[in-house]
């Protein structure tokens, strides 16, 4: 779960409609190191299905989304 | 009652003052003093459209008796909602009731380095122009079309410019000696999921090879190379790229926007967020709106807002909000268009493209200044 992950940036994407969380995860990624964590918290549904497709074009790991009331979250480790 | 206008929604202006003739006065502020049709920029590198003609002074097209203030007094420099004034740029301090910021959005060239030496756009009318010449010199290569970054004005013209590239270079001949790439920020060629589901099949018919999460970082200019932040790199002969966009300064240094400088704004009453009881609105490009940065959008929003004001002047009941419509036309080459029309709830459906819709989109280039700026439409 999310407790055990050593988040080293996150980027709040919370009320930004596509294509935003993707395009403000790929700008906050740059600034990490390989195999750091970054967390996206967002709310527009369309993240769940761009997110883990920008990781897998990327090559970086989509380490979890976890799905509460009105919020996703997404742990993401650079590659 | 005042109205800070850059993407100007003058048909609205104009009619809000038919709403509450009686019982307003109305200022619009608005530095350069013309209005200008920006759409047609599409049309100008393909030396289709005369972009002398695409603009009007503003003056002409208000109604006598509304005031406009241009050059530096009609330049807003600082806005203080609190005290219900604003400031211009000749030292003038202007108090209002009412307050519309209709303040727009600017090209941001200097968002992506390189972007100003390295790549071209149809994003204002020297860069068109500039274009259209580049355009008629070109003699086969490898053309990048696509979006920098989001957001930017106008969502449909750059796969617009894509289609009517491909139509150009095949009438010219020079169609089996250019390789088309189109550029997107996300997984598919367009934010909406029905327009892109659409648009990606007639690409794919068109030749055009779709680069998806390129988010354009880096441009080199020498040697002629675009790069993502995905870390794709993809060689140009001609790079066509619709510029980063960003808000006003003004609404930056009043504290009005967000980073990027737009305003957070009620989807459905259209008043600036925090500044509910302050008769403060915003419309068109200039706010944070889920939909696009059109005219179209502004147009719609512009009658809401209108009603609104007269309204509460009048002392009587809100008859309009606004669902998010907005209606464009999307032209896809060789003299046809799609029809996209759409709001919060109700994504577009695009009819197959016909040559109605492109006679139509025609039909509203040319008679836009009688029917949008008067309020008649």
């Amino acid at each position: 779960m999310a407790a055990t992950y050593q988040i080293d940036k996150t980027v709040d994407a919370k009320g930004q409609t596509c294509p935003m969380p993707v395009v403000m995860l790929a700008k906050a990624i740059k600034d990490l190191k390989p195999g750091q964590v970054l967390a996206v918290y967002a709310t527009d549904p369309g993240a769940k299905k761009d997110i883990p497709a920008w990781a897998n074009k990327t090559g970086n790991t989509l380490l979890e989304t976890v799905e509460e009331p009105g919020l996703l979250t997404f742990y993401i480790k650079k590659a | 009652m005042a109205w800070e206008a850059r993407s100007s929604p003058t048909g609205c202006i104009n009619l809000l003052h038919g709403d509450a003739r009686n019982s307003t006065s109305i200022t619009v502020f608005d530095a350069k003093g013309i209005h200008t049709y920006q759409p047609g920029w599409l049309y100008v590198p393909f030396g289709e459209q005369d972009p002398h003609k695409l603009q009007r002074s503003e003056r002409r097209l208000l109604q006598r008796d509304i005031a406009l203030l241009s050059g530096d007094a009609g330049n807003v420099v600082r806005i203080d909602p609190a005290a219900k004034q604003l400031q211009t740029a000749d030292g003038q301090t202007h108090a209002y009731d009412y307050l519309v910021l209709a303040t727009g959005s600017r090209n941001a060239p200097e968002e992506v380095s390189g972007f100003a030496e390295g790549a071209d756009h149809f994003y204002s009318e020297k860069a068109s122009l500039a274009l259209e010449k580049k355009l008629a010199n070109f003699t086969g290569g490898r053309i990048v079309t696509g979006v920098a970054s989001v957001p930017y004005r106008c969502p449909p013209a750059p796969l617009e410019f894509t289609f009517m590239l491909e139509a150009s270079l095949r009438d010219r001949g020079l169609r089996g000696s250019t390789e088309i790439h189109y550029v997107f920020p996300i997984n598919r060629p367009f934010p909406i999921q029905s327009v892109s589901d659409f648009v990606a099949p007639l690409l794919e018919e068109r030749g055009v090879q779709v680069h998806t999460f390129f988010n354009t970082e880096t441009i080199d200019p020498e040697h002629k190379i675009v790069s993502s932040l995905e870390g794709e790199d993809l060689p140009y002969d001609l790079l066509v790229l619709a510029p980063p966009h960003k808000g006003q300064q003004v609404i930056i240094d009043s504290g009005l926007g967000d980073r990027d400088g737009w305003i957070p704004t009620d989807h459905n009453t259209l008043r600036v967020k925090g500044y509910e009881d302050a008769n403060l609105f915003a419309v068109g490009d200039a706010t944070d709106l889920p939909v696009s940065k059109s005219g179209s959008a502004a147009h719609y929003e512009g009658h809401v807002v209108a009603e609104t004001i007269a309204a509460e002047v009048q002392h009587r009941p809100i008859r309009e909000l606004y669902h998010g419509r907005v209606a464009c036309f999307l032209e896809t080459g060789h003299g046809q268009a799609t029809f996209l029309w759409f709001d919060y709830e109700h994504p577009p459906k695009p009819p197959k493209p016909r040559r109605l819709w492109h006679l139509e989109k025609a039909a509203l280039n040319t008679f836009y200044w009688q029917l949008i700026p008067p309020g008649r439409v």
